[in-house]
């Protein structure tokens, strides 16, 4: 696969802290339109990675590629959803969503309107002008998505997005999250420690092991890909995709 | 309170305590002790009279001065302390310092440095009010979800925008409380400034009462002082009641 398929690729990296080496020698690559998910044991540093992706982090060692450039800072070529939805407790579901474009000195009435769109596109309209703490769990991740989707960014960085919902929503979420895939071009690159939702949601899954840190395999689930959302789960290559995943780490779980 | 398992109303212990106060006053225990309805009396005469109203004026102005630079200055000064640790270590030990030393002290120190007139009391009144406002600022900011500033820094926040739209905002209600608690010491401290400073507005009043026994007189610039502290310690509290549900969605 030659490297402009790629939306993000990771190169060498290394992340030290201090005396602790929680990456080694991690190379990576994320092609474009597709969903990649880091799965492994709590520890693995998928999430490090992440925030390395996104610049959040700076790495010790290594560089990371995003569309070909090289990347240190966070851009609007990426957009980020976070674990605990990180929406700010002072300000509306439209302010809230709004926000990326606001710090991108966007015009209150053009950032409101996209806002709006990308509101009513994760079901949530009617709720523009509530406070977070009036939202449920998942609606409050809803309007976190809204907002990554709201500047429009190539590449799409999930931190487990799901974790911190119940697991009704969490199925209706991943449902949805196929149809983003599918909709959206854009590159979603998605960290959980959920073997079934990795399996479920990825078009490529790096495994990734514990100390130090290194991808173990890559898994590319094919057969079942363009099935629709019921039938995912029942199909035979998910539920061996998902025992085989199981078996290889299993050893690692204390 | 509840008596008997009958709910009473709010101000009911304030009453109770009215009502013992005018008793030992009747019965002329002390001098000191005059009956609340005279202080109150009292009161009525002195409110409107020109000495009153322009100690009034004078130490609104003072405690306004004051406690303006206080929050002016110690709400971005603690903001930074929270921030930044080279900051923080810098300044932490001279904050706590301050927080707890007698201040009264310093207050001559204040006279040499900057006259008699309003200047120094504005600045003691300063100096009482800072700390706490820095001190609380700084633990709004140092609890801040560090996912709202990855979440700043991922959308490309500068320094400059995630300082007033993120940690100012996320630290709201510790600054409130803070303000909160520096009013109440602000108000000591105009006080005390214009007892050691120069004897101007209630300063003045105090000085004056006391020196001639005027004792209803005292208690009824007391009065006047206790609720105008109350009040503003109560409106301030109702504001931060506001801000309660950050509280829980926090952690």
């Amino acid at each position: 696969m030659n490297s402009n398929q790629n939306a993000v690729s990771v190169k060498g990296i290394y992340k030290n802290y201090g005396d602790v080496e929680a990456l080694r020698d991690m190379t990576l690559d994320f092609p474009k339109g597709q969903l990649t998910s880091l799965l492994g044991p709590s520890g693995c540093g998928k999430t490090t990675l992440l925030k390395i992706i996104a610049g959040l982090l700076p790495a010790t060692k290594g560089e990371v590629y995003v569309n070909d450039q090289l990347v240190t800072t966070p851009g609007p070529d990426r957009a980020f959803v976070f674990q605990d939805f990180a929406l700010m407790p002072w300000a509306s579901v439209i302010r809230n969503v709004a926000f990326g474009l606001e710090l991108r000195n966007v015009n209150k009435s053009e950032r409101e309107d996209i806002a709006k769109k990308y509101i009513n596109q994760v079901g949530l309209g009617g709720f523009e002008n509530s406070f977070p703490h009036e939202l449920s769990g998942g609606m409050r991740q809803r309007v976190g998505l809204a907002r990554a989707l709201s500047v429009d960014s190539p590449v799409l960085l999930m931190d487990e997005p799901f974790s911190a919902v119940d697991e009704q929503t969490r199925r209706k979420f991943q449902e949805d999250l196929l149809d983003l895939v599918k909709n959206e071009n854009k590159t979603f690159i998605f960290v959980t420690h959920s073997i079934e939702e990795a399996v479920y949601v990825s078009d490529q899954i790096a495994i990734l092991l514990p100390r130090p840190s290194r991808v173990s395999e890559i898994i590319r689930p094919s057969g079942f890909r363009n099935k629709d959302a019921d039938s995912i789960r029942k199909d035979s290559e998910y539920l061996d995709t998902v025992e085989g995943i199981w078996k290889s780490l299993r050893s690692y779980v204390e | 309170m509840r008596i008997f398992g009958i709910k009473l109303p709010n101000m009911t212990s304030l009453i109770l305590w009215g009502l013992l106060w005018e008793l030992l006053g009747q019965m002329e225990v002390s001098f000191f002790l005059p009956p609340l309805t005279s202080i109150f009396s009292t009161l009525l005469e002195i409110y409107h009279t020109k000495a009153f109203i322009r100690a009034l004026v004078e130490t609104a102005q003072a405690f306004l001065g004051g406690i303006t630079s206080a929050v002016v200055i110690g709400i971005p000064v603690g903001i930074f302390m929270g921030k930044n640790r080279f900051i923080d270590e810098l300044l932490l030990p001279w904050v706590n310092m301050f927080m707890s030393a007698p201040l009264t002290a310093l207050v001559p120190v204040l006279m040499v440095l900057f006259g008699f007139g309003l200047k120094s009391i504005i600045i003691t009144t300063t100096l009482f009010a800072i700390w706490i406002i820095i001190l609380n600022t700084r633990a709004g900011v140092m609890q801040i979800n560090r996912s709202l500033v990855d979440m700043a820094n991922s959308f490309g926040a500068s320094p400059t925008e995630a300082f007033f739209k993120i940690y100012f905002w996320a630290a709201l209600p510790e600054i409130i409380s803070g303000i909160r608690i520096g009013f109440i010491r602000a108000v000591k401290g105009v006080i005390i400034g214009q007892l050691l400073i120069s004897i101007v507005g209630f300063g003045s009043l105090f000085e004056l009462y006391s020196s001639r026994f005027l004792m209803s007189h005292f208690w009824a610039v007391i009065l006047v002082l206790f609720a105008l502290a109350f009040t503003l310690s109560e409106l301030l509290a109702m504001l931060a009641k506001r801000f309660d549900y950050y509280a829980s969605k926090r952690g």
